[in-house]
């Protein structure tokens, strides 16, 4: 390939004839972002592996322990509740962002005035910074001053306040709430992007054949937006079950370790408390199922590429 | 077309995009209504009757003022700023690097390292901030802006290499070719001749990596422990609430100043934000 020297025209520095080569080029262009994952992805998960297995806490080297770091996890009530809250909060926030996603992309993939400004403001909790705007929405759960216990109690629907965040329950659907409003529009933005692929004429032929609204979205649409929501799916559910700041700023894990997520938990093992090996063991439960989601990921793009 | 009735357009569409619409910017105005209220009007309890729960008829911006005066907020805002802008730079400068070699060089291994790109793309920043914290302190990198700034490129790089090399496989080849038959090095025709035509994509990623970085937290909780050093999030969080009191008023103020130049930058670019948003989850 590279025999075609063009460039030796004139005098060539030696360096300028060594990166001809493409795979010397590519291991130059490749370093610096490798060096980067290497030292600060690939490195702390041999140290996380290996904290996980000693008793290390801040300032004490501490000794091989084992497995007793999981094996005292899996006992601890707090993190079965944690476990528990975590794949709830997973669940029912993938099932809400999806369907609300997938409305308001059917909405917006409609032409109506000041669409291009509805669209983009549509993204903005989003945009925002989670912590920022899960205080917003703290504030408007707050158990005394809330916004909306005021609109229920003076329009009569209630007559006592609804205990938002003070309950265990109530807090871990006031989080999956949040998570839906924040959520929603990165669902909502990149199914638009594949309903904008599907050709029109593919619904006006599905209308003339009769089909109602409701078949067309099913037989026709669905169908083709299949292999983009997979992939939105497979990003949220990584990014929902290892969410940390939501839960961090709208209960703290309270009450009484009652909303805590396995992030949470682990920081405040690992971080608050100084535990360090207990807090690393705790962050990699979560790694089977980040694991199980990402290889399945990863087949389907092979499958994908292979057509 | 499909021709519908009014009432039913009304049903089908009016009524839920309304809902759709205060259920996604309620927030945001609850935030900025809350940031302008006067203390005296703010700590109404829910049972309390009020003229006026959805506005207010006398605006403050002592809020703001005391936000100003008592936190090292602009501090924080610069800091904010600093870090996302250099972590953005060093990403981008890697991720296109990599993804050209990814996208048009042939190398040894060239698949799996893509493999393995994608695989650190979706490793949550929850999994190892407990030895990352070790391994920032070992390397006196704590509370330094330096910690950040070269740990948000391990979310940022993947991201923005997956993101380019996409975009450089859709430049056709016979560009860069004419440019080597022009006597153009591979390094020259790459530089040259590549990256401006990927300016697009480029903006792409780098405004996306921008909006992720402003938003980053559990870091920069961790990281940083000097108040003049912290972001906006961390600042917010950990300097305006004081022991059990929270300072509503104040914190809104902070989180709406905080998410103003976030959404500005993205407002200017909201077409090439999209394309990042959307260009993330493509294989």
């Amino acid at each position: 390939m590279s025999a075609a020297a063009p460039t030796e025209r004139g005098r060539v520095s030696p360096l300028v004839r060594l990166l001809e080569s493409e795979s010397v080029l590519a291991t130059a262009l490749l370093v610096p972002g490798v060096l980067i994952l290497v030292l600060f992805i690939a490195y702390p998960f041999v140290m996380a592996l290996w904290y996980s297995l000693t008793s290390i806490r801040v300032g004490e080297a501490g000794q091989f322990v084992g497995l007793a770091n999981f094996a005292k996890a899996w006992n601890d009530t707090i993190f079965q509740t944690a476990f528990k809250n975590t794949v709830f909060y997973t669940f029912w926030a993938t099932i809400f962002k999806l369907a609300l996603g997938m409305w308001l992309a059917l909405l917006l993939n409609r032409s109506f005035r000041f669409k291009r400004i509805v669209r983009a403001s549509m993204l903005l909790p989003f945009i925002i910074p989670t912590v920022l705007s899960a205080f917003a929405w703290r504030w408007m759960f707050d158990p005394t001053f809330s916004v909306m216990n005021w609109v229920l109690y003076h329009s009569g629907v209630i007559t006592d306040r609804l205990p938002f965040l003070s309950d265990g329950d109530w807090a871990m659907w006031c989080a999956v709430a949040v998570n839906t409003w924040r959520g929603m529009p990165f669902f909502a933005i990149t199914l638009l992007a594949g309903l904008q692929t599907i050709s029109p004429d593919l619904h006006e032929a599905a209308a003339l054949d009769g089909a109602s609204a409701w078949h067309r979205f099913w037989h026709v649409t669905w169908p083709l937006l299949l292999p983009v929501t997979l992939v939105v799916v497979v990003f949220s559910v990584i990014q929902t079950f290892s969410d940390f700041q939501l839960i961090y700023v709208l209960t703290g894990g309270g009450p009484a370790n009652s909303t805590h997520l396995i992030a949470t938990y682990a920081y405040q093992v690992g971080v608050a408390s100084g535990l360090l090996g207990e807090g690393a063991a705790l962050s990699l439960f979560m790694f089977p199922v980040l694991f199980a989601v990402v290889w399945v990921q990863l087949r389907y793009m092979k499958r994908m590429e292979g057509h | 077309m499909v021709i519908e009735r009014k009432w039913k357009k009304w049903l089908m569409f009016y009524i839920p995009m309304a809902v759709f619409i205060v259920f996604t910017l309620f927030p945001f105005y609850w935030m900025a209504v809350t940031a302008m209220r006067p203390d005296g009007e703010l700590y109404r309890t829910f049972r309390q009757a009020n003229a006026t729960p959805f506005w207010t008829l006398e605006p403050t911006l002592e809020h703001f003022k005391g936000l100003l005066q008592t936190t090292a907020f602009p501090q924080w805002l610069w800091n904010t700023m600093l870090i996302a802008v250099v972590s953005t730079i060093i990403s981008l400068i890697c991720g296109m690097f990599a993804g050209y070699a990814l996208a048009r060089l042939k190398f040894r291994g060239s698949e799996f390292l893509g493999t393995i790109i994608f695989i650190t793309y979706l490793v949550p920043q929850t999994l190892l901030f407990i030895p990352l914290a070790d391994i920032i302190r070992n390397m006196q990198l704590g509370n330094t802006p330096w910690a950040l700034m070269l740990t948000y490129p391990t979310f940022l790089i993947p991201f923005c290499t997956w993101l380019l090399m996409g975009y450089f496989k859709t430049i056709p080849r016979e560009l860069e070719e004419c440019a080597r038959i022009d006597g153009a090095t591979r390094f020259g025709a790459m530089i040259r001749i590549i990256f401006p035509v990927a300016i697009p994509g480029i903006l792409s990623a780098g405004i996306f990596a921008f909006t992720l970085s402003w938003n980053e937290f559990i870091y920069a909780l961790i990281f940083m422990s000097s108040a003049e050093l912290k972001t906006v999030p961390v600042g917010v969080v950990s300097e305006l609430i004081r022991g059990d009191i929270f300072f509503w008023g104040q914190l809104m103020a902070g989180a709406l100043l905080g998410s103003i130049p976030v959404a500005l930058v993205y407002s200017f670019f909201v077409e090439y934000y999209v394309t990042g948003l959307t260009g993330s989850v493509k294989g």
